[in-house]
């Protein structure tokens, strides 16, 4: 009975010590969490999910304060990969939050524009060239669609457009066909 | 709707042609069958396509599935033919039925149908009607009955209750029930109710539609090959230790439904393995598997048990035995 | 030629009906001027060319109308003298449809051509004769249209290269340009084999053609019987042997994985007429203007045409008598892995080898697609050794992870799988749809971290500024402090003072 106990504690002994040495060799530094959720949001920065950034948003879903439905751009592919990596239950795009919308990005009107800066405080990603009483433009390559500079414009002189299809950018669709009526039926 | 996608041009193996030359390749075997013991197990060929064909078109209106288009690629056809090359030819009207109907229906529809099924739907039919009916699945003809119609349309209906002498066990069970009695194993063959010479004959016809079925590249050689080499490999082995207690490669190879098994029933593409390395891996796995079943284990014949066995590890040999890729390491 | 040379095997391939003599019965044919010229600008892989012209220049047959933007692009020529009549956006020969910008050019009808001059490339060396390959427009013309100074500047290391290895083979049913172009320029062919070999300084040139060649073979095998470094391999007549590493392969016995070059291991493989448009651009300087287009199938009188780059297509294809069953189905390139043409009004473009008028069993209602039956047909059959049933179905869910996992980027596209299924799946569909969205997701993601640095820079440019702006105050605050105070209130005191003198100065004066 004696040996029997002493068994245990010794192997108790032993597992915990080599437990307390993996814990300290193989320590993680910071909360790489963040990152990983960080690297799934698309990084549009535009503040529909109601953190001003795609960063702070990863933190608030780090800290359990917001949910992983929050983010239209991210759309369902976006939500589907939160929900794999922190291991929750898929849940749908919540509305209050905005619709997913095709890509754009923002043109200035350059006959309208006034030269105050005022967009280009609000951009996120520095994507608007210009200074005070010069022509501000768009650089095309690096706006997000965000339109967070819309409501800041006093003359109302930036339009979204989405970015269309063309030869350059165009990719296969996935295959769909049809085995016969009962099938078209469906399908419609 | 017109697919005007590349390739412009097809190849011109469909599956119902594929399936309509492995029945063809199944006649020969059924020719000899029927030439031993009676055309007692044409009738229940054609009982078992019959209702293969009904169970599959309502389960399919059920589902929804479009149905001329499922039911003409005669996948259940062969399923059919080949849960009825594996009963007793001398099993009653209502066995062929529950055994297609649960081949259909549960193994094969239940998983997703044509191409989704995990377990060779004959096999499950089978299994299922061994387990529930074991005195009737375990009785085979004697040679030379039913010859005559009217005997076998009696058998085919009410079953062999009334007829005595018309049936004992299978060759198989018999030769493993003599055993125990311990008896030398070189006699027990030559009995006549061992019935070696009429299955054998069996077994050469299965054989010889099997070759069809490589000749025309129906299916390749890495599972039939393989599986009738480990048998006979292991059966020889085993009978060079203990020559009295071990049957020869001859009566294991030929027998029972070795010979139907190595090139219709493990050669079913959707519940094998796809890559060479693992259809070799799985057909090991099956003869090995037979083999123990046949001999130490609790059911005299073994391969039905072997085959959903293995299809269980498919996913898994398929997994580790993904070949190399043109020019990588 | 060497006889009993080994010819090593692929995996898989198919056997199809070539029908090659549709369109071998008749010579090549030239036609007259067309009416128009439709350049696109977009007619090799990498970078638009970048526009030299304007609408209203004249322009002479074979100037420079658009220069190649970066290494990986190619220059566009004027195909004939003219006018440049407009530049917008056309309908082109691509799988999607969509237009694309074209320079139209109006012809003058007197094809006068630059001046050519011939490249002295012994004496400009190799550096020199890649620039100027730059600008001759050349790419490769068996379909890839890969642009070939690129291939040609790989070999600058001396010695890098021994083998120069001839695609002749013309694997793809149908399409028989480079067989007649074997047939009917032989020499200059073999004069093109000899300039790039000299070129490339390597110590034997093959050529690999199929059997069923058996004209080209003759000629080929005449043109070369005095030339010690050329031979003429010959390969079974299998599907996809045309392809690039499978043809290495077979000849060479080397098996090349995605990602290495061909010129990592000493060989370097130009389709016969790119080497007939280097032999041309550096023997006579004429740039890539036009090429051999194979123009096959449900026509009256099918057969190969040599036209300039930019031809109006249905022009060609009323030419050849035009459709015998009418349908409005053309197929760009081979049945095995071209593409349907949105119509016939595209131009004649780099890549365009092959035009298929669709032959009745092409277009009638195929057979139904049925589930995956888990044969592996397809795998026996794939060229690449892949497991083109494990793509399908992770394809189909959209796993592209495991998709790219299995090797997904190694698939060539040949169509071999497809060919095969009994359940006649379109294979390849899957996987073109798969590699697009692997390629977007990967854009996307690029694109995304970029968004990500730059917040996070104006995150912090905006900390910065707010630092300076504080340090700024503190400055100023610290500034007035006591005996800084008092010295102002001094100077202050004193301006005061003098103001007050000058004042009374004055009024002194006034007085």
């Amino acid at each position: 009975m004696i040996t029997s106990i002493l068994v245990v504690v010794f192997l108790a002994v032993i597992i915990g010590i080599v437990l307390g040495i993996s814990a300290i060799k193989f320590k993680v530094e910071g909360d790489p969490i963040i990152e990983k959720i960080d690297s799934i949001l698309p990084q549009t920065q535009c503040g529909q999910c109601g953190f001003p950034g795609c960063k702070p948003y990863a933190t608030a879903i780090a800290n359990g304060e917001a949910d992983i439905n929050q983010c239209p751009p991210g759309g369902d592919e976006g939500i589907h990969k939160l929900a794999d990596l922190l291991g929750v239950e898929y849940k749908p795009l919540n509305a209050e939050h905005g619709e997913p919308k095709p890509k754009s990005v923002a043109i200035i009107d350059e006959k309208t524009c006034i030269g105050c800066t005022l967009c280009i405080q609000a951009c996120p990603v520095d994507a608007i060239l210009g200074s005070a009483k010069h022509m501000h433009t768009i650089i095309e390559k690096e706006c997000t669609g965000c339109e967070l500079c819309l409501p800041p414009c006093p003359v109302d002189c930036i339009d979204m457009v989405a970015i269309e299809e063309n030869a350059e950018n165009w990719k296969w669709k996935y295959p769909v066909y049809k085995i016969d009526k009962v099938s078209e039926r469906r399908a419609s | 709707m017109i697919n005007l996608q590349s390739p412009f041009v097809q190849g011109s193996t469909s599956v119902s042609n594929i399936m309509f030359i492995v029945m063809l390749a199944l006649i020969p075997g059924l020719i000899i069958y029927m030439y031993f013991f009676g055309i007692g197990i044409l009738l229940n060929i054609i009982l078992a396509s019959i209702t293969a064909i009904i169970a599959e078109y309502f389960i399919l209106k059920i589902r929804k599935i479009p149905t001329k288009v499922f039911l003409t690629d005669n996948t259940a056809l062969v399923t059919a033919w080949l849960l009825a090359l594996s009963i007793p030819s001398i099993a009653p009207w209502w066995i062929t039925v529950i055994g297609t109907l649960f081949a259909i229906i549960i193994a094969k529809h239940f998983y997703g149908g044509i191409g989704s099924n995990i377990f060779n739907p004959a096999m499950i039919g089978y299994a299922i009607l061994l387990i529930s009916f074991p005195a009737i699945m375990t009785k085979w003809q004697n040679p030379s009955y039913l010859y005559d119609a009217n005997i076998a349309f009696s058998v085919f209906m009410h079953g062999i209750d009334n007829y005595d002498g018309i049936a004992s066990a299978t060759p198989l069970d018999y030769v493993k029930t003599e055993l125990l009695q311990n008896k030398n194993i070189l006699p027990i063959l030559n009995e006549p109710l061992a019935r070696l010479t009429q299955m054998q004959w069996v077994g050469f016809g299965f054989l010889l539609g099997g070759i069809f079925l490589l000749f025309t590249k129906i299916i390749t050689w890495h599972l039939p090959v393989i599986y009738l080499l480990t048998l006979f490999t292991i059966s020889s082995l085993f009978h060079l230790i203990d020559p009295s207690q071990f049957a020869p490669f001859q009566f294991h190879l030929l027998n029972g439904g070795t010979m139907l098994a190595a090139f219709f029933i493990i050669t079913d593409p959707v519940s094998g393995p796809t890559t060479p390395k693992g259809k070799i891996f799985f057909a090991f796995l099956i003869a090995f598997l037979v083999y123990i079943i046949r001999v130490f284990g609790g059911y005299p014949e073994g391969i039905a048990f072997a085959v959903i066995f293995a299809n269980i590890c498919v996913p898994l040999i398929d997994n580790l035995t993904q070949p190399k890729v043109f020019g990588h390491d | 030629m060497k006889l009993f040379d080994k010819v090593f095997k692929f995996n898989g391939g198919i056997r199809a009906e070539t029908k090659k003599n549709i369109s071998t019965a008749q010579p090549i044919r030239k036609i007259p001027l067309p009416k128009k010229i439709v350049l696109p600008l977009r007619q090799h892989i990498g970078k638009l060319a970048k526009l030299k012209v304007d609408i209203g220049h004249e322009v002479l047959k074979g100037q420079l109308i658009a220069e190649a933007d970066g290494n990986v692009s190619a220059a566009i020529h004027a195909s004939t003298s003219g006018k440049i009549t407009a530049i917008e956006k056309r309908l082109i020969p691509h799988p999607s449809g969509l237009p694309d910008f074209c320079i139209e050019i109006s012809p003058d009808g007197k094809d006068q051509w630059i001046e050519k001059k011939a490249i002295p490339w012994k004496k400009i060396g190799l550096d020199k004769v890649n620039e100027l390959l730059l600008e001759s427009g050349i790419v490769g013309l068996g379909g890839a249209a890969f642009p070939t100074h690129l291939k040609l500047n790989n070999s600058k290391k001396a010695g890098a290269l021994n083998t120069l290895i001839v695609n002749a083979a013309e694997c793809e049913p149908y399409i028989t340009c480079d067989d007649m172009l074997m047939r009917e320029k032989t020499h200059e062919l073999i004069q093109g084999i000899k300039l790039v070999h000299e070129i490339l300084n390597v110590k034997e040139s093959v050529i690999g053609i199929e059997d069923n060649k058996t004209d080209a073979i003759n000629f080929i095998q005449h043109a070369i019987k005095k030339e010690k470094n050329i031979s003429l391999q010959i390969v079974p007549t299998i599907y996809p042997s045309g392809d690039a590493k499978r043809l290495i392969y077979l000849l060479k016995g080397i098996k090349i994985p995605k990602g290495h070059r061909s010129s990592d291991y000493g060989i370097q493989m130009f389709n016969v007429a790119t080497i007939l448009a280097i032999y041309r651009f550096i023997e006579f300087g004429e740039p890539s203007i036009s090429r051999i287009v194979t123009i096959t199938g449900n026509l009256k009188s099918p057969r190969n045409y040599e036209l300039l780059f930019g031809t109006p297509l249905k022009e060609i294809i009323d030419d050849a008598g035009g459709q015998i069953i009418k349908n409005d189905t053309f197929i760009m390139g081979g049945p095995m892995m071209g593409f349907k043409l949105p119509s016939i009004d595209v131009p004649v473009t780099k890549s365009m080898n092959c035009i298929i008028s669709s032959e009745p069993t092409m277009t009638e209602e195929k057979k139904p697609v049925l589930p995956c039956i888990r044969c592996a047909r397809c795998a026996e059959a794939c060229p690449v050794e892949l497991q083109p049933q494990e793509l399908f179905w992770f394809s189909k869910s959209k796993q592209l992870e495991k998709a790219e996992e299995y090797n997904l980027f190694d698939c060539i596209e040949c169509g071999c799988c497809s060919y095969v299924c009994p359940s006649n799946i379109p294979l390849v569909q899957y996987y073109r749809f798969a590699k697009s969205e692997i390629i977007e997701e990967r854009h996307e993601y690029e694109q995304a971290n970029i968004a990500r640095e730059r917040n996070e820079f104006r995150l912090q440019r905006l900390e910065r500024e707010k630092l300076e702006r504080a340090e700024r105050n503190a400055l100023r605050r610290a500034q007035s402090s006591s005996e800084e105070k008092t010295k102002l209130i001094d100077e202050k005191r004193k301006a005061i003072a003098d103001a007050l003198q000058r004042i009374e100065k004055e009024d002194n004066k006034n007085d």
